[in-house]
Order: structure tokens, then sequence, then C-alpha cells
């Protein structure tokens, strides 16, 4: 078990909801891919991410076969691994950016695969020391919770579940059971960055989350604008955005271009969930 | 090798697992259409008219029983074991996969779903798929990796000609496992009206117990055609495997008797030592992709590794979770046979039987040639004959370069 880089007490995660709610703003959460478009630029991105105005990172360990990503994804996934990223890689780069930042939350996203391979508890303890503090691994549903969520907790790292729109009364006890950090609906059935959710549905479903738990809830899938951000941001406690910020990536022509684009982007969607709130509440008085 | 499994495991258990093997590693928004899935086919298998109804298409629309065939002159070839073809390529569309595809899609019609996706390889359980849907009017759509579709130019246009959209995928390395994804995100992204039916023992519960259930009609009439012709158990069973599902109807209803041998034969490519081959079990690790956990080619960092075979269809790099099961219970015994040796066991079995058998059938084939000489008189070997060659002819032609002119 390891306390190393964890204030004792609460969790980086919880410490950063209970910030931003003092704040009355939700979470701006972004997804990079770690690795891509190689190790060093991949660091720097994530590095720079805090200062853009990112509150919580999530860091995509790259998979091969990432069956719940779109095309964005996939793509940036397959540019990581041609320029030699691993597991091992993607854990010292945590480590890294813990040695300038104690605060900001890291939740590493991806497929149960590359870790069982690393060995669970290997992967666990190496995750908890570079300074990990959440996973979101799609293909582990909660029956299977012995597999990695239950180890998770007993390192203090947060299991992340997804809800989606197709998890219905039924099944949402399931879901939250064993839930821990946040709760990260995803806007619409299908896979990342692709189609865009109905606002109006999207904070029915929030809603109707929120009645059942209380973690924050935070909202991802086909948000690509700040415009979209703000409108979401509105009712739930975070807004992830991914796809949108790896196409900059991939459309960069250099790595300082690269950075730039990922850095300019997150800014300007951090400026848009800092006012989403006022916005609302001037058009209320 | 070889133990009896004990039938009374009743395997798999409710969470899908066979052992280790198996389960359901999908995403969350697949969850309850898996878990609905798996009621639905519950409550069929219990129905007496669904029962009926698969028996009447099954008789009357893929042409079973399939006969159980003693092939004389290449048990004269081999000069040992007496082999019998359990003749599989003369179903409706030319091999087995069709008798899961009936059954699933009696399924879908049963759960009101209007729209019918697969995942494809050899463009065999393709075809299959296209066949069913048109029979029943349902929309198809089938992926289909864009190697694939190149090296298996006349099955995409039978599918076409059925009227289903064949849509090429070019991620990763365009052949199965890459359609598989490429299926799954579709399933993901049209849950209301949309049935994904797998065409091989793997994917998530309840698919590697249902795919096996379907194609178990295999086994059962081996079982009775071999005491018509025999008046006894056969002694030794081989199947090629990809996922494992014709292996795995033949060999399901004989897993409790201790007498009967079973051989899975994996796709050895180049060789396995070569790196370049379709073996799992031989020359993978236990792993999870697409749904399940089972044996698969990856590297140390757990990152899938590209299957090479000559056979599209057993191009995969992974194995149904039962298998991986039996293969750690040591009931069935898995072997690899080469590109090469299956292009000779193909040949002789055209020149000596008559039959052109699929590449992927051939594979089963090249292990009849190393075992069945070694063999006495009297012992009954069955190999399933899974598919027929037509669709393979450009790619031997191909191999065989000069020899063919």
């Amino acid at each position: 078990m390891s306390q190393a880089n964890s204030t004792v007490g609460t969790k980086r995660i919880e410490r950063c909801f209970a910030a931003l709610k003092s704040q009355n703003r939700p979470a701006l959460v972004s997804f990079l891919t770690a690795g891509d478009p190689d190790p060093e630029t991949s660091q720097r991105l994530l590095d720079g991410l805090p200062e853009a105005g990112v509150d919580i990172i999530e860091l995509g360990m790259p998979f091969s076969d990432p069956m719940a990503d779109g095309p964005a994804i996939q793509k940036a996934a397959l540019r990581a691994l041609a320029a030699g990223q691993t597991q091992a890689k993607t854990l010292a780069m945590v480590k890294r950016f813990r040695e300038t930042n104690r605060d900001t939350p890291i939740v590493l996203m991806g497929y149960y695969n590359p870790i069982y391979r690393y060995g669970v508890e290997r992967f666990l303890k190496d995750a908890a020391d570079a300074g990990v503090d959440g996973l979101i691994v799609v293909d582990i549903p909660p029956e299977h919770d012995d597999e990695l969520c239950t180890p998770a907790a007993r390192y203090g790292i947060d299991f992340i579940r997804l809800a989606t729109p197709t998890t219905d009364a039924k099944r949402l006890p399931r879901v939250l059971e064993s839930a821990s950090g946040f709760i990260y609906y995803v806007s619409v059935a299908g896979v990342t960055g692709v189609g865009a959710p109905t606002p109006e549905k999207l904070e029915r479903a929030v809603a109707e989350l929120k009645q059942h738990t209380s973690l924050p809830v935070g909202v991802g899938f086909g948000i690509r604008t700040p415009e979209q951000a703000a409108t979401i941001g509105c009712f739930s406690d975070a807004v992830v955005v991914g796809s949108a910020l790896v196409e900059r990536i991939e459309h960069a022509k250099t790595p300082d271009e690269a950075v730039a684009g990922v850095h300019g982007l997150a800014k300007e969607l951090a400026q848009s969930v800092r006012r989403c709130r006022e916005a609302v509440t001037v058009e209320g008085e | 090798m070889n133990q009896p499994v004990n039938p009374a495991l009743a395997l798999p258990d409710a969470n899908g697992l066979f052992g280790q093997f198996g389960g359901r590693f999908v995403a969350e928004t697949l969850m309850p259409l898996i878990l609905s899935l798996q009621e639905e086919y519950e409550s069929a298998k219990q129905d007496a008219d669904f029962q009926r109804e698969l028996a009447y298409f099954q008789s009357d629309y893929v042409g079973r029983p399939s006969p159980l065939y003693f092939a004389e002159r290449l048990t004269e070839h081999f000069g040992g074991a007496k082999i019998y073809l359990k003749r599989e390529e003369l179903n409706h569309t030319g091999a087995h996969k069709i008798n899961n595809c009936i059954g699933q899609v009696l399924l879908a019609k049963r759960m009101g779903k209007k729209r019918i996706i697969a995942e494809t390889g050899a463009g065999m359980h393709g075809v299959a798929t296209a066949t069913v849907a048109a029979r029943f009017g349902l929309e198809c759509v089938i992926y289909m990796g864009s190697t694939d579709i190149e090296r298996q130019q006349p099955n995409v246009f039978r599918m076409k000609l059925l009227g289903a959209e064949v849509i090429p995928v070019t991620s990763g390395t365009g052949t199965l496992k890459d359609a598989m994804n490429e299926a799954l995100r579709d399933w993901v992204t049209n849950i209301d009206d949309t049935f994904y039916i797998i065409g091989t023992v793997a994917g998530p519960h309840p698919y590697p117990a249902m795919v096996r259930d379907f194609q178990a009609v295999i086994g059962h009439e081996t079982r009775r055609q071999m005491e018509e012709k025999e008046g006894r158990l056969p002694d030794s069973l081989i199947a090629c495997i990809g996922g494992g599902s014709n292996a795995m109807g033949l060999f399901h209803p004989f897993l409790s008797d201790e007498s009967v041998h079973m051989v899975g034969v994996e796709a050895g490519g180049k060789g396995v030592a070569t790196g370049q081959h379709a073996a799992s079990l031989n020359g993978g690790a236990p792993g999870v992709l697409h749904g399940n956990r089972t044996f698969l080619l990856q590297d140390e960092d757990g990152q899938i590794i590209d299957a090479h075979s000559i056979s599209a269809g057993l191009d995969y790099p992974g194995i149904g979770p039962e298998h991986a099961w039996l293969h750690e219970q040591g009931r069935v015994e898995y072997v690899s046979a080469t590109d090469d040796e299956a292009l000779e066991a193909f040949q002789i079995c055209c020149r000596e039987e008559g039959i052109i058998p699929a590449l992927e059938t051939a594979h089963a084939l090249a292990e009849v040639a190393k075992r069945a000489p070694t063999l006495p008189k009297d012992h009954l070997m069955v190999v399933n004959l899974s598919g027929r060659g037509d669709k393979d002819m450009m790619s031997v032609a191909h191999y065989l370069g000069d020899k063919f002119q």
C-alpha cells in the first residue's frame, strides 16, 4: 500500500471537486493519449495542462484495439504505440508531472489488457507511487469488480464508473455500488468523439443520476467546443473534452504547433466553464 | 492430456466464466443488451416453439443432417486410422457457419430487432449472416477487413448479391480482429434496433455458450451417425480452430466420454517459432479482448499482435474461452499446422476424395496426415470438414504459383 504523493485525509479528486463547488463552477477534464505524438511532446502537453486551466487530467493508456473509441482517439493510440509508448512509460510520465504538480488529479483511462498483462497488483502499486488518482477502464463492468476495482481501493485509487444512456433504473444501482471519485456520464450511446448530445436530454439524465448518488457527475463523449462545454457545465459537475483536443495533435505539423493547439483550446474551454454559471445567474436576475 | 471433463460442471457459470476464462468484459453501454440477450436466450432454450422452428430451418433450409462420410481413399492413402469426414461443407452456404446464424437470427426476430451486423474474416460467416438476414427480411451490415476483402473477393460479391452492405475496415491491420472492433463500435452506436451475430465461440457471455450450443448439432449428429455405422463412439475427433466454433460444435457433446481423444488444430502460419502465426494457445498468453478473457497473441505490454495465416478464417489473435479452459484442463490436445502443411493436405483431399476443402479445414486435414498413418486400422477418426474451398481458388493458385500453371 502506498501513501506516497497522496495527502493524508482527503483524496485529490475529492478535494478538487470540493474546491470547485465553493467557486460554483464545473471542472474542466481533458483527455489526451499518453505518448501521443511522441514521448517528449506528450510530456510537454501534460505538464502544461493545469496552467491552461484544466482541473482534472485524463491520460489515455494506448491500446492496439480501442473498441470504445472513435477515429480520433484510435489514431492517437496508434501514433503513441508507433512512437514506442508502454505502460511503464505512461506511469513514468505521471511521476515526472508530479515532481512539479501535487494538486491536479490524474485519471488513467484505457482498456484492461495492458493492465492485466502488466500485472494488476504491480500496476496498482506503481500507479499509486507515480501519483495516479483514479482509473477509468472501459471494458470492466461492475460484474468483474474483483478484477481491478476492489483491489484499486486498497491502493487509494478511485475507480470511476461510466453510466450511459442504456443504464436504466434497474441497472443503475449496480453501476453506482462500487463507484468512487466521480461518475462519468457517457452522453451518447456510441464511441468517443462521434455524435453530439442534446443538452435537454442530458440535463434530465444528469439530474436523474444525482438523485441516486452523492458523487460528482461529469459528462463526456462528443463535447468539442467551448459553447457546448458551457451549456453542459451549467448542470453537471465536470465536462470532459477528448477527441477535439486530440485532433489538434493530429493536425499539427510540428510538436510546437501541437502543444500550442492543445493548450490553446484548453484555455478557451477553461474560460468558458469558468463563466458558464455566471452567465446563467445574470440572465436569471 | 485428454482428461475427461465432468459434465455436471455445466459451464459457463452465471458470470459466463469457464474457470478463469470467458466473462463479460464490455463497455457499460453494452451491458444491458448483453444481459437481455442472455435472458432471451435462456427462455428460447426452454421454448418448444423456438426449438421446433430451429429444427425446421436446420433440416429444410440448411440441409441437415450433414453426412458422416467414410473417406475410403484418404484412409487408404494414409494407411492407418479409418477416416470419416463430417460433411459440414455440404450445408447451405458451404460451411458450418450457418448452423449458428440460423439460431441467432431466430433470436433476433424474437427480440424484434430489425438490423443485423456481423464481422467476417474469410467471408463464410458474412455470407451465412447475409443469407439468413435475406431470408428473414432484415437489414444487414457486414464488417470485413480491407486485407481480407482483397483475398476473398468471391465471398464479398456473394454478400452483396444477398443484399448485405459490406463495409471495409481499414483500421488496425484490416483483418478479422479489426472487423470485430468495428462491429462492436457499430453495436454500441445502434443499440436499439441492432442484433450482433458473432460468428464464433468468442465475445462476451452469452455468445461463447450460445454459439457452441447452436454448433453442437455437429457433434450430436456425429455421435448418432457413428453409432449407426460402427456401433460405437469414435476414437478421435479432429477440427481446425480460429475462434473455434466448428471444433467446439464437434467436441462438446463428447467432452465427458473418456475414450474420445480430441485434437484442435491452430493455424501455425509460417511456423509458431517465427512469430508469424495464429496459434493463440500454442504461442499466446492469457489476456482480455473482445469481451472475454482467453489466450491472445500479444506483446510484453499487452498490445495485440497481428495473426498470420494463409487462411483468412483462422487469422484471429484469440480463441474461444472454452477452448482456453479445455486446454488448461488438458481435455483437448491443441496442436498447429503451418501454411505449407495445410496446402499439402488441401491438395491430397482434392485428389484423393474429389472434395475441395476450405483452407481453414485443410489445417485439420494436415493433422490427419501426421496422425492417421501412426494409428491402427480400427481407430475411428472423425474430421470436421467445416467448409468448402471454392472461395480459396485465387489464394491457392497464388500460393502454388508455377506448380499450378
